[in-house]
């Protein structure tokens, strides 16, 4: 598998998270690449709030409902539960405060779907300890000083998060660097070391 | 002024070109002044062709001083429909599968009814005799020209400027008979800014002489004057102040040397003249007065106990609004407290802010991001309506 599907093999497994015809707004929804995916494959009344102008009129543009808007600011205008999901997928880490984020998904959605790249990979892990410099990989190709990802965590870190809120953790799914399912029965500590990114469906 | 323009107009206003709807007296017009308006009539035009289902028709609104000929020439002007880079066989609003009507508004002077027109108790143009109108008043008369075409459900009311509050009522006052929305450079109130930019304009008709109380149409007189001055200072405020230096800068109008004088030595006044004095030919002071005066009472919030998500409570509209960066006239953040209501509402709704220096006006000017912006939502909508897209 080539680096690119590597890189968003979580949209699929999101996708799968998500039963047909539910109502979906996806916080960061990019070029609408998981939207289009989600109403054409799954037929979701789907939404989608994107912090760059570009990409939302890019996803106007094919038909997608989108504005423009902050995961930081703007998710307090959305009504409490007036969506099935909620999905966040690989933003959590761009976001100025995670944990309100986190708050405000689990208050619009019934359940939320939030999907990180693991700052406990063992790949981060050996780049810190061996160079002493700060990761950067094919999937995180941004230097210290130019990253959008201000708030990096580890699969362990985010599991703490979501015991913070009260969030259930209804199911997760971690995904090697192949992009491959890490085993249910496996422990955390292995997900949390083998695991390139994780995705989450949570539950209020 | 040419007479045979002026002529045309004060024809245009009670016998226009394009098709118009008599209401009778057994069919008033309630009008949020409390009065009911009784004859009165609608001119519009349609373009394309209405489907079997009588699911494919798409109503343009109109701005301040806009017409119904929206894709075809205008019988005063003879210039362009105002929007054929949008609207026609082939475009984003395609007519080859769209039935496009697109109506005069209440207030204006092309046919609808308005100042200029008789009065049949007086025999003598309205005046400023006729009741306030409002953007509610303007879209119940379209809602009733809509019932008389027998369509029930408009598949997309599309509109900028003035025509994007009537866009706005519409989908407020007709939430069902609307299945997508466009409004465009727009808002759900006017600033006080506006207000006063507007207040500014209605000052100079109404301190030219030749506005005689407003009855200058009965001694064939025209506050020519106060009107081009009017739309002069409204002018300014659909252009960004880049666009504007871009187009003149300080360039001189004919001339090497300034004249020490108060003639028209730049360029930009020399344009800015030619637009008031183009102006007069073709409009009514009165219109102007009444059309800016609705524009000014529209407060959509207030009429829904001052929460803005109400007016879209169970919405099932398919928004799409649309703002443009150098807008001043209605900057992008009024879009927004629009958007933000509309998410409250739980509607459904895009967002899009155009890149451009054009100013306010840029939403009839041929953007190729706009059009892929609103291509997009168009086709989609078709395709959720069941339509050939």
């Amino acid at each position: 598998m080539n680096a690119a599907q590597t890189q968003r093999i979580d949209l699929q497994v999101i996708a799968d998270l998500l039963p047909a015809g539910s109502k979906v707004l996806d916080v960061g929804c990019g070029d609408g690449e998981l939207l289009d995916m989600l109403i054409r494959d799954k037929q979701v009344d789907g939404r989608g709030v994107e912090i760059s102008q570009r990409n939302v009129n890019l996803c106007v543009a094919r038909g997608l409902s989108v504005i423009q808007g902050d995961a930081d600011t703007d998710l307090i205008y959305y009504p409490a539960q007036s969506f099935d999901y909620t999905i966040l997928a690989q933003t959590i880490q761009a976001t100025r405060r995670p944990r309100e984020v986190l708050e405000e998904l689990l208050r619009i959605g019934e359940r939320a779907v939030v999907s990180l790249p693991n700052f406990g990979y063992w790949r981060m892990r050996t780049q810190l300890m061996l160079h002493g410099r700060m990761p950067v990989t094919a999937d995180l190709p941004y230097s210290w000083y130019d990253t959008p990802n201000i708030h990096f965590c580890t699969i362990r870190d985010f599991v703490n998060l979501c015991e913070e809120v009260g969030a259930k953790v209804e199911k997760a799914v971690a995904l090697d660097g192949n992009g491959d399912k890490i085993g249910l029965s496996m422990p955390w500590w292995l997900w949390n070391f083998f695991g390139q990114q994780a995705v989450f469906l949570l539950r209020r | 002024m040419a007479a045979s323009r002026k002529k045309a107009r004060n024809d245009e206003a009670n016998n226009p070109t394009s098709p118009v709807v008599k209401f009778g007296p057994d069919k008033p017009l309630e009008l949020a002044a409390g009065v009911k308006l009784a004859p009165f009539q609608v001119a519009y035009m349609t373009y394309g062709e209405l489907n079997a289902g009588r699911s494919n028709a798409v109503l343009i609104c109109h701005a301040l001083t806009g017409d119904q000929y929206v894709a075809s020439e205008n019988p005063i002007t003879h210039k362009p429909g105002w929007w054929e880079v949008l609207i026609g066989p082939g475009k984003i609003i395609d007519t080859d599968k769209y039935f496009v009507i697109c109506p005069n508004v209440i207030g204006s002077c092309l046919g609808s009814t308005g100042p200029a027109s008789i009065n049949p108790k007086t025999g003598k143009a309205y005046g400023i005799d006729l009741p306030v109108i409002t953007i509610g008043d303007m879209v119940r008369a379209q809602a009733m020209l809509v019932d008389h075409l027998g369509i029930d459900q408009l598949f997309c009311v599309i509109g900028g400027s003035m025509g994007g509050m009537q866009v706005l009522e519409w989908a407020s006052s007709y939430s069902e008979r609307v299945f997508s929305a466009l409004p465009m450079a727009t808002g759900t109130r006017h600033s006080a800014q506006n207000i006063a930019f507007y207040e500014a304009g209605r000052q100079a008709v109404m301190a030219d002489p030749d506005w005689r109380g407003g009855r200058y149409l009965d001694v064939g007189a025209v506050p020519e004057k106060g009107l081009s001055v009017a739309r002069m200072i409204a002018h300014i405020t659909y252009l960004s102040e880049t666009a504007l230096h871009r187009k003149f800068g300080r360039n001189l109008q004919d001339r090497a040397a300034l004249t020490f004088s108060f003639d028209a030595d730049f360029q930009v006044e020399s344009y800015l003249r030619h637009q008031g004095m183009t102006f007069v030919d073709r409009f009514d002071a009165n219109s102007y007065l009444y059309l800016s005066r609705a524009m000014d009472y529209f407060d959509l919030a207030a009429d829904h106990g001052g929460v803005l998500a109400d007016a879209f409570k169970g919405s099932k509209t398919r928004f799409c609004v649309v703002s443009f960066t150098s807008d001043w006239h209605f900057p992008t953040e009024e879009s927004r407290v629009l958007v933000h209501a509309l998410n409250a509402s739980g509607a459904s709704v895009s967002f899009v802010e155009i890149d451009t220096d054009k100013g306010h006006d840029a939403f009839l000017l041929d953007e190729p991001e706009l059009f892929s912006a609103i291509g997009g939502f168009i086709v989609s909508a078709a395709r959720a309506r069941g339509l050939r897209p």
